[in-house]
């Protein structure tokens, strides 16, 4: 095997808040790996140099919720084009749902997406099924599906109805301490809904999703983890009401976890007035005190992770009327610019806050490597610019799909390198000099 | 005043000035269809396309009419099918009909915010005829029309609208026009049928019909869709005629001038009765007249035109 450049990061502010280190220094990196962190007197010969003056460079961020839609609807997207969108967004790491075509529910698409990802400038680890065929009646074989490398099982995108199959799912689980990730939506409740059910949901006269669709799904799922003992983690959490059931419950020591995208962090209903199929999604946008109390809730820890369940859709798809267009919105190269500029510049996260949420916390989550800058780690890495004024402009997008109602949005603060195990796999061109 | 906006999409926003225009305009036109001969080049030259893709046929009737006594040349097209499950979307659809040079497109459509959308998509001046839910502000600006024919001016009126408030675009057309003009409105229906915080529009709400009743100058019976039993939004039909339907003992206390208005079809026996329907304060067929001078008045200020006529 040949041996990989070196890579000497220069007089960045090395911030990460799971090993207490915030200061400007060095970073080299050889043979993938984290080989040091201070000064740097002597760089080894040839080694490349990124100069990360006025820079950040922190652990490689994770993005813990995505849909990266191969196999099955690869005009929409693919592992390597979607891969491609967390590099430029910053992230070293995603983890793909199963609602594929087929499902991720055998081993054999497990392989497949791992062999695809091999490809990929990112590291992809693949999410099983909950039940095959996403269906809600019969558990996958998970333990194939753990020796194949899943990293959690999820039937994202429906809510298992059936009560007994996701307590023995859980149950199941734990055996490989996995955590179960739950799409939180009673489907009675949610009925034909498009929308948050509110105000504006009477005024523009459409059927809503009512927040205890969510919340009697939540309350569910927390009373089976608290029964079974097992971890839980609730998928885009969207609703005050479900904010305080997860704070409840991990004031009680229930195993769950939470995240949140940074679309509902931003956004609320009033969104939707604009008719634009890029406002609908699921969970949909709620109100201004849901949305309050989401940021309070990733504030105060009650909920552990922004997410973006970056949900690719064709033009065709969503160029229609709000009814008939699919739900879901591309997430993963604005998340990180929406978060630094509404919650760190809103005065909702400090930055460190942001890199356990972004990074340490999904790595945990997950059980997977990464969320810390430590010497001998393999060197995941991303260097933020957190002052870069930029606009979103989709047509730039490295996603294949163009769904994002922020086109056009003025951010501060983006990824502006990528590095995945010591090498750069994504640089920001105003960056290169 | 001359009216300023391009598409008539909804009465949401849309000012007092800017109602009573309308209804002005309106009530020339309306001279109009008394005469022998029912016709005005007004809108000579001017092509409009009536998409109905939800079935109508009062609405649809009423536009092809005022278009074609305002002289201009229109097309209709009519499908019980949404554009989707026919596989070319909407904004093709509508692409292609304004590729044929139309100047202006009168829509209905399933879908709430379908008019909004095609608004974006091309060119043509877009009206809005009835988007699922949302708004149908011909109807409502038709039903003002009525109203103000009869009481000469909608201030201070209390207009009780009763039935699936949550899925009708009258109540929703109706509500922002009345509050606009001065009216009160009191909401009524059972609480399966009230969208969430629908008081945050300026109107009462009750659930009892008798009270709502009490002092009322106009009632507005919405029609009752029958699928709204087998959603489980209501027990029976004959519950809600028990409770919600109109009858005339209900009326009994009603003031001499009470006006009955339903937007059509009417569901005989269901929310009304056959008596009140078609007894004294029944405005119905009233309604249906001025639906033609308003929808004119639509098309003739949409496409440009002064509103002085000559």
């Amino acid at each position: 095997m040949s041996r990989k450049k070196s890579l000497w990061i220069r007089s960045g502010r090395v911030l990460d808040p799971g090993n207490d280190l915030d200061q400007i220094a060095d970073v080299l990196i050889r043979d993938g790996k984290i080989a040091s962190i201070g000064r740097v007197k002597k760089p080894p010969v040839g080694a490349e140099i990124y100069d990360a003056r006025d820079k950040l460079v922190v652990p490689g961020l994770i993005d813990m919720h995505v849909h990266l839609r191969e196999p099955g609807r690869e005009d929409e997207e693919t592992i390597l084009t979607g891969a491609r969108a967390a590099a430029a967004g910053g992230f070293v790491a995603v983890a793909c749902m199963p609602n594929t075509s087929p499902p991720i529910d055998n081993q054999e698409t497990v392989r497949f997406i791992r062999h695809k990802a091999e490809e990929a400038p990112v590291r992809v680890y693949p999410i099983g099924a909950i039940t095959r065929g996403r269906r809600g009646e019969a558990l996958t074989e998970v333990a194939e599906l753990v020796a194949a490398g899943i990293v959690a099982i999820s039937d994202d995108g429906d809510t298992v109805k059936n009560s007994a199959i996701f307590r023995h799912a859980l149950e199941y689980a734990s055996m490989f301490e996995i955590p179960v990730i739950s799409h939180c939506e009673d489907p009675d409740l949610r009925g034909m809904g498009v929308m948050n059910e509110g105000f504006v949901s009477t005024v523009l006269g459409m059927k809503g999703m009512p927040a205890i669709a969510e919340q009697v799904a939540v309350a569910r799922d927390i009373g089976i983890a608290e029964f079974t003992g097992a971890r839980l983690h609730i998928a885009h959490v969207s609703t005050a009401g479900t904010v305080e059931l997860i704070r409840m419950a991990k004031s009680r020591g229930v195993r769950v976890t939470a995240e949140v995208t940074a679309h509902h962090l931003v956004l609320t209903d009033e969104a939707v007035r604009s008719f634009d199929s890029n406002t609908k999604m699921n969970p949909p946008l709620r109100d201004e005190v849901d949305r309050q109390a989401l940021r309070d809730g990733l504030a105060d820890g009650t909920i552990d992770c922004v997410a973006s369940d970056h949900a690719p859709h064709s033009q065709e798809e969503k160029e229609v009327e709000f009814d008939a267009a699919p739900f879901g919105i591309v997430g993963l190269e604005t998340s990180l610019g929406l978060v630094l500029t509404e919650l760190v510049g809103g005065g909702v996260l400090t930055l460190p806050q942001v890199l356990a949420k972004m990074s340490l916390n999904p790595a945990r989550i997950l059980g997977i490597p990464g969320g810390m800058i430590r010497q001998g780690n393999v060197a995941d890495l991303t260097i933020i610019d957190p002052d870069l004024r930029w606009t979103v402009d989709r047509r730039a997008f490295q996603s294949k799909s163009k769904n994002t109602p922020f086109d056009g949005w003025e951010l501060t603060g983006c990824a502006v390198a990528t590095i995945v195990g010591g090498q750069i796999v994504y640089r920001r061109e105003e960056n290169e000099t | 005043m001359k009216w300023q906006s391009r598409h008539l999409l909804g009465l949401e926003g849309v000012s007092a000035e800017e109602i009573r225009l309308i209804l002005d305009t309106a009530g020339s036109f309306k001279e109009i269809l008394e005469r022998p001969i029912k016709k005005v080049p007004a809108l000579r030259g001017i092509t409009v396309a009536n998409l109905f893709f939800e079935p109508s046929t009062r609405t649809r009737f009423s536009f092809e009419l005022a278009e074609k006594r305002m002289s201009a040349d229109s097309v209709s097209f009519s499908t019980a099918t949404s554009s989707v499950k026919k596989g070319e979307t909407l904004k093709d659809t509508v692409k292609n009909i304004e590729a044929m040079r139309v100047d202006m497109v009168v829509i209905r459509h399933s879908a709430a915010g379908a008019p909004h959308f095609l608004a974006r998509c091309v060119d043509a001046a877009v009206i809005n005829a009835g988007d699922g839910a949302h708004e149908h502000p011909t109807q409502a600006l038709l039903d003002m029309m009525t109203l103000r024919e009869k009481y000469g001016s909608l201030e201070g009126l209390r207009v009780v609208i009763v039935g699936d408030i949550a899925h009708s675009r009258v109540a929703r057309s109706n509500i922002w026009g009345l509050r606009t003009m001065g009216a009160s409105v009191i909401v009524c229906g059972p609480k399966t049928l009230l969208p969430l915080d629908v008081e945050q529009l300026g109107v009462d709400v009750s659930v009892n019909l008798d009270e709502a009743l009490e002092g009322a100058d106009v009632i507005n019976v919405l029609r009752l869709q029958l699928e709204r039993q087998t959603q489980g939004l209501l027990p029976s039909m004959r519950e809600y005629n028990r409770e919600y339907g109109i009858t005339l003992q209900r009326l009994a206390g009603a003031k001499e001038s009470l006006t009955i208005m339903h937007p059509g079809p009417i569901n005989r026996g269901v929310e009304i009765t056959p008596q009140v329907a078609d007894g004294p304060y029944s405005v119905i067929l009233d309604q249906v007249l001025n639906g033609v001078a308003v929808r004119m008045a639509v098309l003739f200020l949409l496409s440009g035109g002064e509103p002085k006529l000559t």
